[in-house]
């Protein structure tokens, strides 16, 4: 789904709630997300990329869902709506010590 | 790199009936989980199922765990344990880190049966330690015998909501209360009245204002929620609580599906994105199969059928059974399957008010908003009759797929029919003898036998409990009806714990014959 980026999606405003933790494993917070839509960042995969959100030790298990809601709420759309983020190796978090080791092959060969 | 006929990524209810299949049609099939244990989520479940025999109902989810993992042994199915599976790629080559290392492997077919993620939601104070997801509390109670908390407050009244919050009381934890934002319960009637009748309350249309505390959980605020998803001021209610449970719907897992190029839908009547599948479990991608939670929301008995559907078609895909075969296997599959797709509670009645039963009683608003079915409402079910003598008293008021009352009955007093979500009745005319099976059997613990008529002026309830210590013949106590009110002292008549009864025993209590009807739990003791 391509969205239009020039929608006006109006001023960034200060809310109560802004201090909120929503990726608790980056420490990323509800005002930072807020703005970074109001930047232009309009779907998942921009947010992630521009905050880490997700990209912690629970690899957006936990705040996926939330970041969701809270671009649609933004852009006056559904959760349903925001495209998914890119998935893609490793599926979890994965030290780069054992990333090293990948031995191309399979166990007890 | 070793190859095999089928990769099978997760060892839940799904993954462990699909590498069974699989394996009794003779293909070479490895099972990945990243848990150092079997079982998925299996283990945790120490309830009876609903269902009919082949749902595996009435047996407890953990002995259910333990016949599939004897089953895949005997396929000769591989169960590799603390295996993560990190990536799944093109010609189905899969990443996998084992130990400090990452390995490879290969397979014509894989079967991604990665189950579910618990939901969470913000509110001022969830990142505090105390707030923890339902899942994790029943992990830490039924798997390592750690209490959650001493008193927990539970939002979503879903059935894990409710299933938990009983799970909770049964490990000696206090439930403030259960509240959902919802106007009405969202779980099973029957899981809801079985917590309500112990004394829980229940807040529809509320939620979580805040967790209060510094530096872990003290307390929790919660509001009415208005028309439009706002709190309604004025309408706060605190509860002192060491532990906040959040019981607010699940995720599908479904990365490895969307990496491995599956077409996806976000389809809220799954829960989330799933890969889209046909009817045996096949994703866009020829040879990769989907099953369980990861294909949309529901029980742990669809997972298990649709498991074996996928299982049987990947040993069609491969040619190890012909189509004719195939068809005649998951017919019988299929046909179970959608049984336990009907009813009330079905997905594709998922956020519909239902007002009425399929026999046109009228459904409870007590039961939906508190919990419990009121006294003036519990007569207008068939299974609730009253007669002299012992007799069973089946409180079922909604459709949903579950008959084992039927079938246990050795005198077939309790009726279901064929179809399988019609509301039980009890045949008048047929004598019960007593026996105790269609209590101990009922997964909702609805159904209890009231004897009225033997001792003039008292009656004799026998009821489901399955908590410690399990009380003895002479104990004092006091006899709660179904919204958890004493409603007067009793003493226990007799306590039953039969082999047939699954540790579920049956303890009868005296109370005034006035009041056999209202009676519905024994409770040591009640706050005042």
């Amino acid at each position: 789904m391509i969205r239009d980026r020039s929608k006006d999606i109006g001023e960034y405003r200060p809310a109560s709630d802004d201090d909120m933790l929503i990726c608790r494993c980056e420490e990323v917070t509800k005002g930072e997300i807020r703005r970074a839509i109001h930047d232009g960042m309009y779907t998942l995969t921009e947010i992630r990329r521009y905050l880490r959100v997700g990209m912690g030790l629970c690899q957006g298990q936990t705040c996926t869902r939330l970041v969701k809601a809270i671009i649609a709420s933004e852009l006056g759309t559904s959760p349903a709506e925001t495209k998914p983020a890119t998935a893609r190796a490793p599926m979890r978090p994965v030290e780069m010590k054992v990333m090293a080791k990948d031995t191309g092959g399979s166990k007890d060969e | 790199m070793k190859r095999y006929d089928l990769i099978v990524i997760g060892a839940g209810p799904a993954g462990l009936s699909a590498a069974i299949e699989a394996g009794q049609q003779g293909l070479k099939v490895i099972v990945f989980d990243e848990n150092a244990k079997p079982g998925g989520q299996l283990f945790k479940q120490i309830h009876k199922f609903f269902g009919s025999k082949e749902h595996k109902a009435k047996i407890r989810g953990f002995r259910i765990g333990e016949e599939l993992l004897k089953a895949a042994a005997e396929a000769g199915v591989e169960v590799v344990l603390n295996a993560v599976v990190i990536g799944l790629y093109l010609e189905k080559e899969i990443t996998v880190r084992m130990d400090e290392k990452v390995y490879h492997y290969k397979a014509d077919t894989i079967i991604i049966a990665t189950g579910a993620t618990e939901n969470m939601i913000a509110f001022e104070g969830w990142t505090l330690p105390g707030v923890i997801g339902a899942g994790a509390a029943q992990t830490m109670m039924n798997l390592h015998g750690v209490m959650p908390g001493q008193r927990i407050f539970m939002l979503g009244s879903g059935n894990v909501g409710l299933v938990v919050s009983y799970q909770l009381l049964q490990a000696g934890c206090e439930v403030a209360a259960i509240c959902d934002a919802a106007p009405r319960i969202g779980g099973y009637g029957v899981h809801a009245a079985k917590v309500a009748r112990y004394g829980v309350p229940f807040y529809t249309r509320h939620s979580i204002i805040k967790a209060e505390g510094t530096d872990r959980v003290t307390g929790v605020t919660i509001g009415e929620v208005g028309p439009n998803w706002k709190f309604v001021p004025g309408t706060e209610k605190h509860f002192d609580v060491d532990t906040i449970c959040l019981a607010v719907g699940l995720s599908p897992m479904s990365q490895l599906a969307q990496m491995a190029g599956c077409a996806m839908e976000d389809n809220p009547k799954k829960a989330g994105l799933v890969p889209t599948i046909d009817e045996y479990g096949e994703t866009s991608v020829p040879g990769i199969f989907a099953a369980g939670d990861v294909s949309g929301i529901e029980e742990a008995s669809a997972a298990m059928i649709e498991g074996r559907i996928a299982g049987a078609a990947a040993a069609y895909r491969l040619g190890y059974i012909t189509l004719e075969s195939l068809e005649e296997k998951t017919a019988a599959m299929k046909k179970a399957l959608s049984s336990l797709r009907r009813g009330m509670f079905a997905p594709e009645n998922r956020g519909k008010r239902i007002e009425k039963t399929e026999e046109g009683c009228d459904i409870s608003i007590n039961l939906l908003e508190k919990g419990y079915v009121a006294a003036d409402e519990i007569t207008r079910y068939p299974g609730v009759t009253a007669k002299k003598g012992i007799h069973p008293v089946v409180e079922c008021t909604q459709n949903i797929p579950c008959n084992p009352c039927q079938d246990v009955c050795p005198k077939q007093c309790i009726k279901i029919g064929e179809d399988i979500t019609a509301l039980p009745r009890v045949e008048e005319f047929v004598e019960c003898t007593g026996c105790g099976l269609c209590v101990a059997a009922c997964p909702g613990q609805a159904i209890f036998l009231v004897n009225s008529g033997e001792t003039p002026g008292s009656a004799y309830v026998t009821l489901p409990y399955e908590f410690l210590p399990i009380p003895k013949a002479g104990d004092k106590g006091y006899a709660c009806d179904r919204s958890g009110h004493a409603v007067c002292e009793t003493e226990v008549v007799t306590v039953k714990s039969i082999s047939a009864y699954d540790k579920t025993n049956l303890v009868t209590i005296k109370v005034p014959v006035e009041l056999a009807d209202a009676a519905r739990a024994y409770r040591r003791e009640v706050k005042a």
